[in-house]
């Protein structure tokens, strides 16, 4: 089986962001970067089901230079390949879902699996742009009954359970008030959410063989796509604070604070 | 002149959810800044009954879509005819709420009408075509405005951040008749998770839940039907799996705003403070004088929250 995922370069999920006191953009300063934790989940998916269907997995990312250093890290943890998207300046979600539309027609994979969503932009948008453009039936928010403590994760089992045949991928999709199993038609595009799986971690020979596995360089002109964005962030601002809170003694301050100054009971 | 239109969803047993009714003053909103007319699109196997309780909310039209073969909501069914509806009527902008079906269906749609699109939309700027819409970014962190500069743009709102819309003149209910493809996915299985409680994404108060509680969900339940509410839980709660994962509050889970929020056992993780910071009150109970969680509380209390549920669960009792 072949697999193609994404891996999106993102402030760590940890550090603070703050908006420039100009509006223009976010402080750089002191930023660390990683892969976007749900690109991390994707990789791992797409690891446990070549486990069970030999094949390979090939990532893909769109950026400067520095994302090879999110390609080499799915590298690590033990994807095939990589193909890197060589762009610097702005990118929207159309611009980066075209090139991804390219990167898979030529790769021709059984299945794209992606994040649902950046936690930079936020937008939970690309797999959708991507299914559609392709053609491909799509699963969006991936996910797993069973909690991380069960015996099926410490048994490693792929929550996304394709058929003998390699024709179909069933997927359990977490909804508004419940959970929905759809059956989708090979190839699909799959978007996982952070209950799919927990994400291996990189092992040092893995880190040493991710330095030799090969990174194909790719431009948006090669791919024969215009990038020019679409969406424009024209201002950004610091999101209105919360006025300050007291802390209160005790239970019996907090419940005559409740019911006499909020009025909430 | 411009029109916007925004879809309206079903729910699996028929009824109109009601995210849809925010979506709607959003929808509202928007037209009144780019004086355009509002049109409502609902599309399922059969639409009449949620058509006619559409049009009292005071659009111009509702599109009612009814057809066979629409009786699961699946994307790859419902974009290219709602694309079709969209282009007849020569829309200008194309909406619907955030809910997990504006978030499967909004993208897809907007990638058949070649349009941009902006997620979770708190709110317009602007007016007329200079028109921007404010979203956030890096898990609230940000609000960033933006300009979709594609001839249809798309977006989803937060349902939190609009009223539901108010009853207004009756609009007109015409049926068009969706052409449905094959369909390349098909549904297995739905399967809903039923709580006697309120729905958390509408309850008025929500009593949530995190590793503090060590799995032990009883007090905090009993606190809950006290008062009424909602139950809701972090990332770490969910996936110990002590509560079922659509309880989770937060970027990447439901986005809440009620009166009253009370987060018990929650350190106040930024992606956990995502999706509650709206709340009106927000009281947190936690050992730690430290958590950041305070520093969105109105009302923190440092303790032992094994102490703390039963005393509280007690004095609200005895304050009603
Ligand atoms: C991409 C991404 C998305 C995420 N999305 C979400 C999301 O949507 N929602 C979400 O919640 N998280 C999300 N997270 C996870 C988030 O970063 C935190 O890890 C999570 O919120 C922590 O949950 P918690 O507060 O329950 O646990 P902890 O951070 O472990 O906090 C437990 C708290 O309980 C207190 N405590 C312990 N014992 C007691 C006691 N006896 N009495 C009182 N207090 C006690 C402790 O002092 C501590 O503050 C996301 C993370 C990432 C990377
Ligand atoms: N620059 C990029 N390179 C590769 N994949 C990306 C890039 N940006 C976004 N993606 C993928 O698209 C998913 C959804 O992103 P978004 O629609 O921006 O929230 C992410 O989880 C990534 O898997």
């Amino acid at each position: 089986m072949k697999i193609l995922v994404t891996a999106k370069r993102v402030e760590d999920p940890e550090s603070k962001i703050k908006v420039k006191p100009d509006g223009t953009g976010i402080v750089l300063e002191g930023l660390k970067y990683k892969i976007n934790p749900f690109d991390e989940i994707a990789v791992e998916e797409a690891l446990r089901l070549v486990a069970k269907f030999p094949g390979e997995v090939v990532v893909a990312s769109v950026g400067g230079k520095e994302v090879q250093e999110q390609l080499r890290h799915a590298l690590a943890m033990g994807a095939t390949r990589a193909v890197w998207v060589n762009h610097t300046g702005p990118l929207d979600q159309m611009g980066i879902a075209a090139l991804l539309q390219k990167v898979a027609e030529k790769e021709k994979p059984d299945l794209v699996i992606l994040g649902k969503q950046s936690i930079d932009d936020d937008q939970n948008q690309i797999g959708q742009y991507l299914a559609e453009w392709l053609g491909w039936a799509q699963a969006t928010f991936a996910s797993k009954v069973e909690s991380f403590e069960s015996d099926a994760e410490k048994n490693k089992v792929p929550a996304l359970t394709v058929s003998a045949d390699v024709k179909t991928v069933r997927v359990v999709r977490e909804v508004d008030g419940g959970l929905a199993t759809v059956e989708c038609q090979l190839p699909a595009v799959v978007t996982a959410d952070l209950r799919l799986n927990m994400p291996r971690y990189a092992s040092l020979p893995g880190i040493m063989k991710a330095k030799s596995k090969p990174i194909e360089e790719l431009t948006p002109v090669g791919l024969g796509v215009d990038v020019t964005p679409k969406l424009t962030v024209t201002k950004m601002m610091a999101p209105p604070a919360r006025k300050a809170g007291i802390k209160v003694p005790d239970v019996a301050t907090l419940v005559q604070k409740l019911k006499t100054e909020a009025k909430v009971l | 002149m411009p029109t916007v239109l925004i879809v309206a969803e079903q729910q699996p047993d028929g009824h109109l959810r009601k995210a849809t009714l925010n979506a709607l003053s959003a929808g509202k909103a928007l037209a009144q800044k780019v004086g355009a007319e509002l049109h409502v699109a609902v599309l399922g196997k059969d639409v009449a009954k949620v058509a006619d309780e559409l049009k009292t909310y005071g659009p111009k039209v509702v599109h009612s879509g009814s057809a066979a073969g629409l009786e699961h909501y699946i994307a790859e069914a419902h974009a290219p005819a709602l694309a079709d509806l969209a282009t007849s009527l020569k829309a200008d902008y194309v909406g619907a709420a955030a809910t997990a079906q504006g978030k499967d269906l909004m993208p897809r749609l907007a990638a058949r009408l070649k349009a941009a699109m902006a997620s979770e939309v708190l709110g317009f700027e602007g007016q007329g075509a200079d028109v921007t819409f404010t979203r956030p970014m890096w898990a609230g962190n940000v609000i960033a405005s933006v300009k979709l500069t594609t001839p249809v743009k798309v977006f989803t709102v937060r349902p939190t951040e609009f009223n539901a819309a108010e009853p207004g003149p009756a609009g007109e209910v015409t049926a068009f008749s969706p052409k449905v493809d094959a369909v390349k996915t098909k549904l297995i299985e739905f399967k809903e998770v039923k709580s006697a409680r309120p729905d958390l994404s509408e309850a008025k108060v929500v009593v949530a839940g995190g590793r503090g509680t060590k799995g032990d969900f009883k007090e905090l339940e009993a606190l809950a039907d006290e008062l009424g509410a909602a139950v809701g839980a972090s990332r770490a709660a969910c996936d110990a799996g002590w509560v079922p994962n659509d309880l989770q509050v937060g970027q990447t889970g439901k986005v809440v705003a009620p009166t009253l929020y009370i987060a018990i056992g929650i350190s106040g993780a930024i992606q956990h403070i995502a999706g509650m910071k709206g709340s009106r009150v927000i009281v947190a109970i936690n050992k730690d004088a430290e958590a950041p969680i305070f520093q969105v509380a109105d009302y923190g209390l440092v303790g032992d929250l094994f102490k703390v549920l039963p005393e509280l669960r007690a004095a609200i009792k005895a304050a009603k």
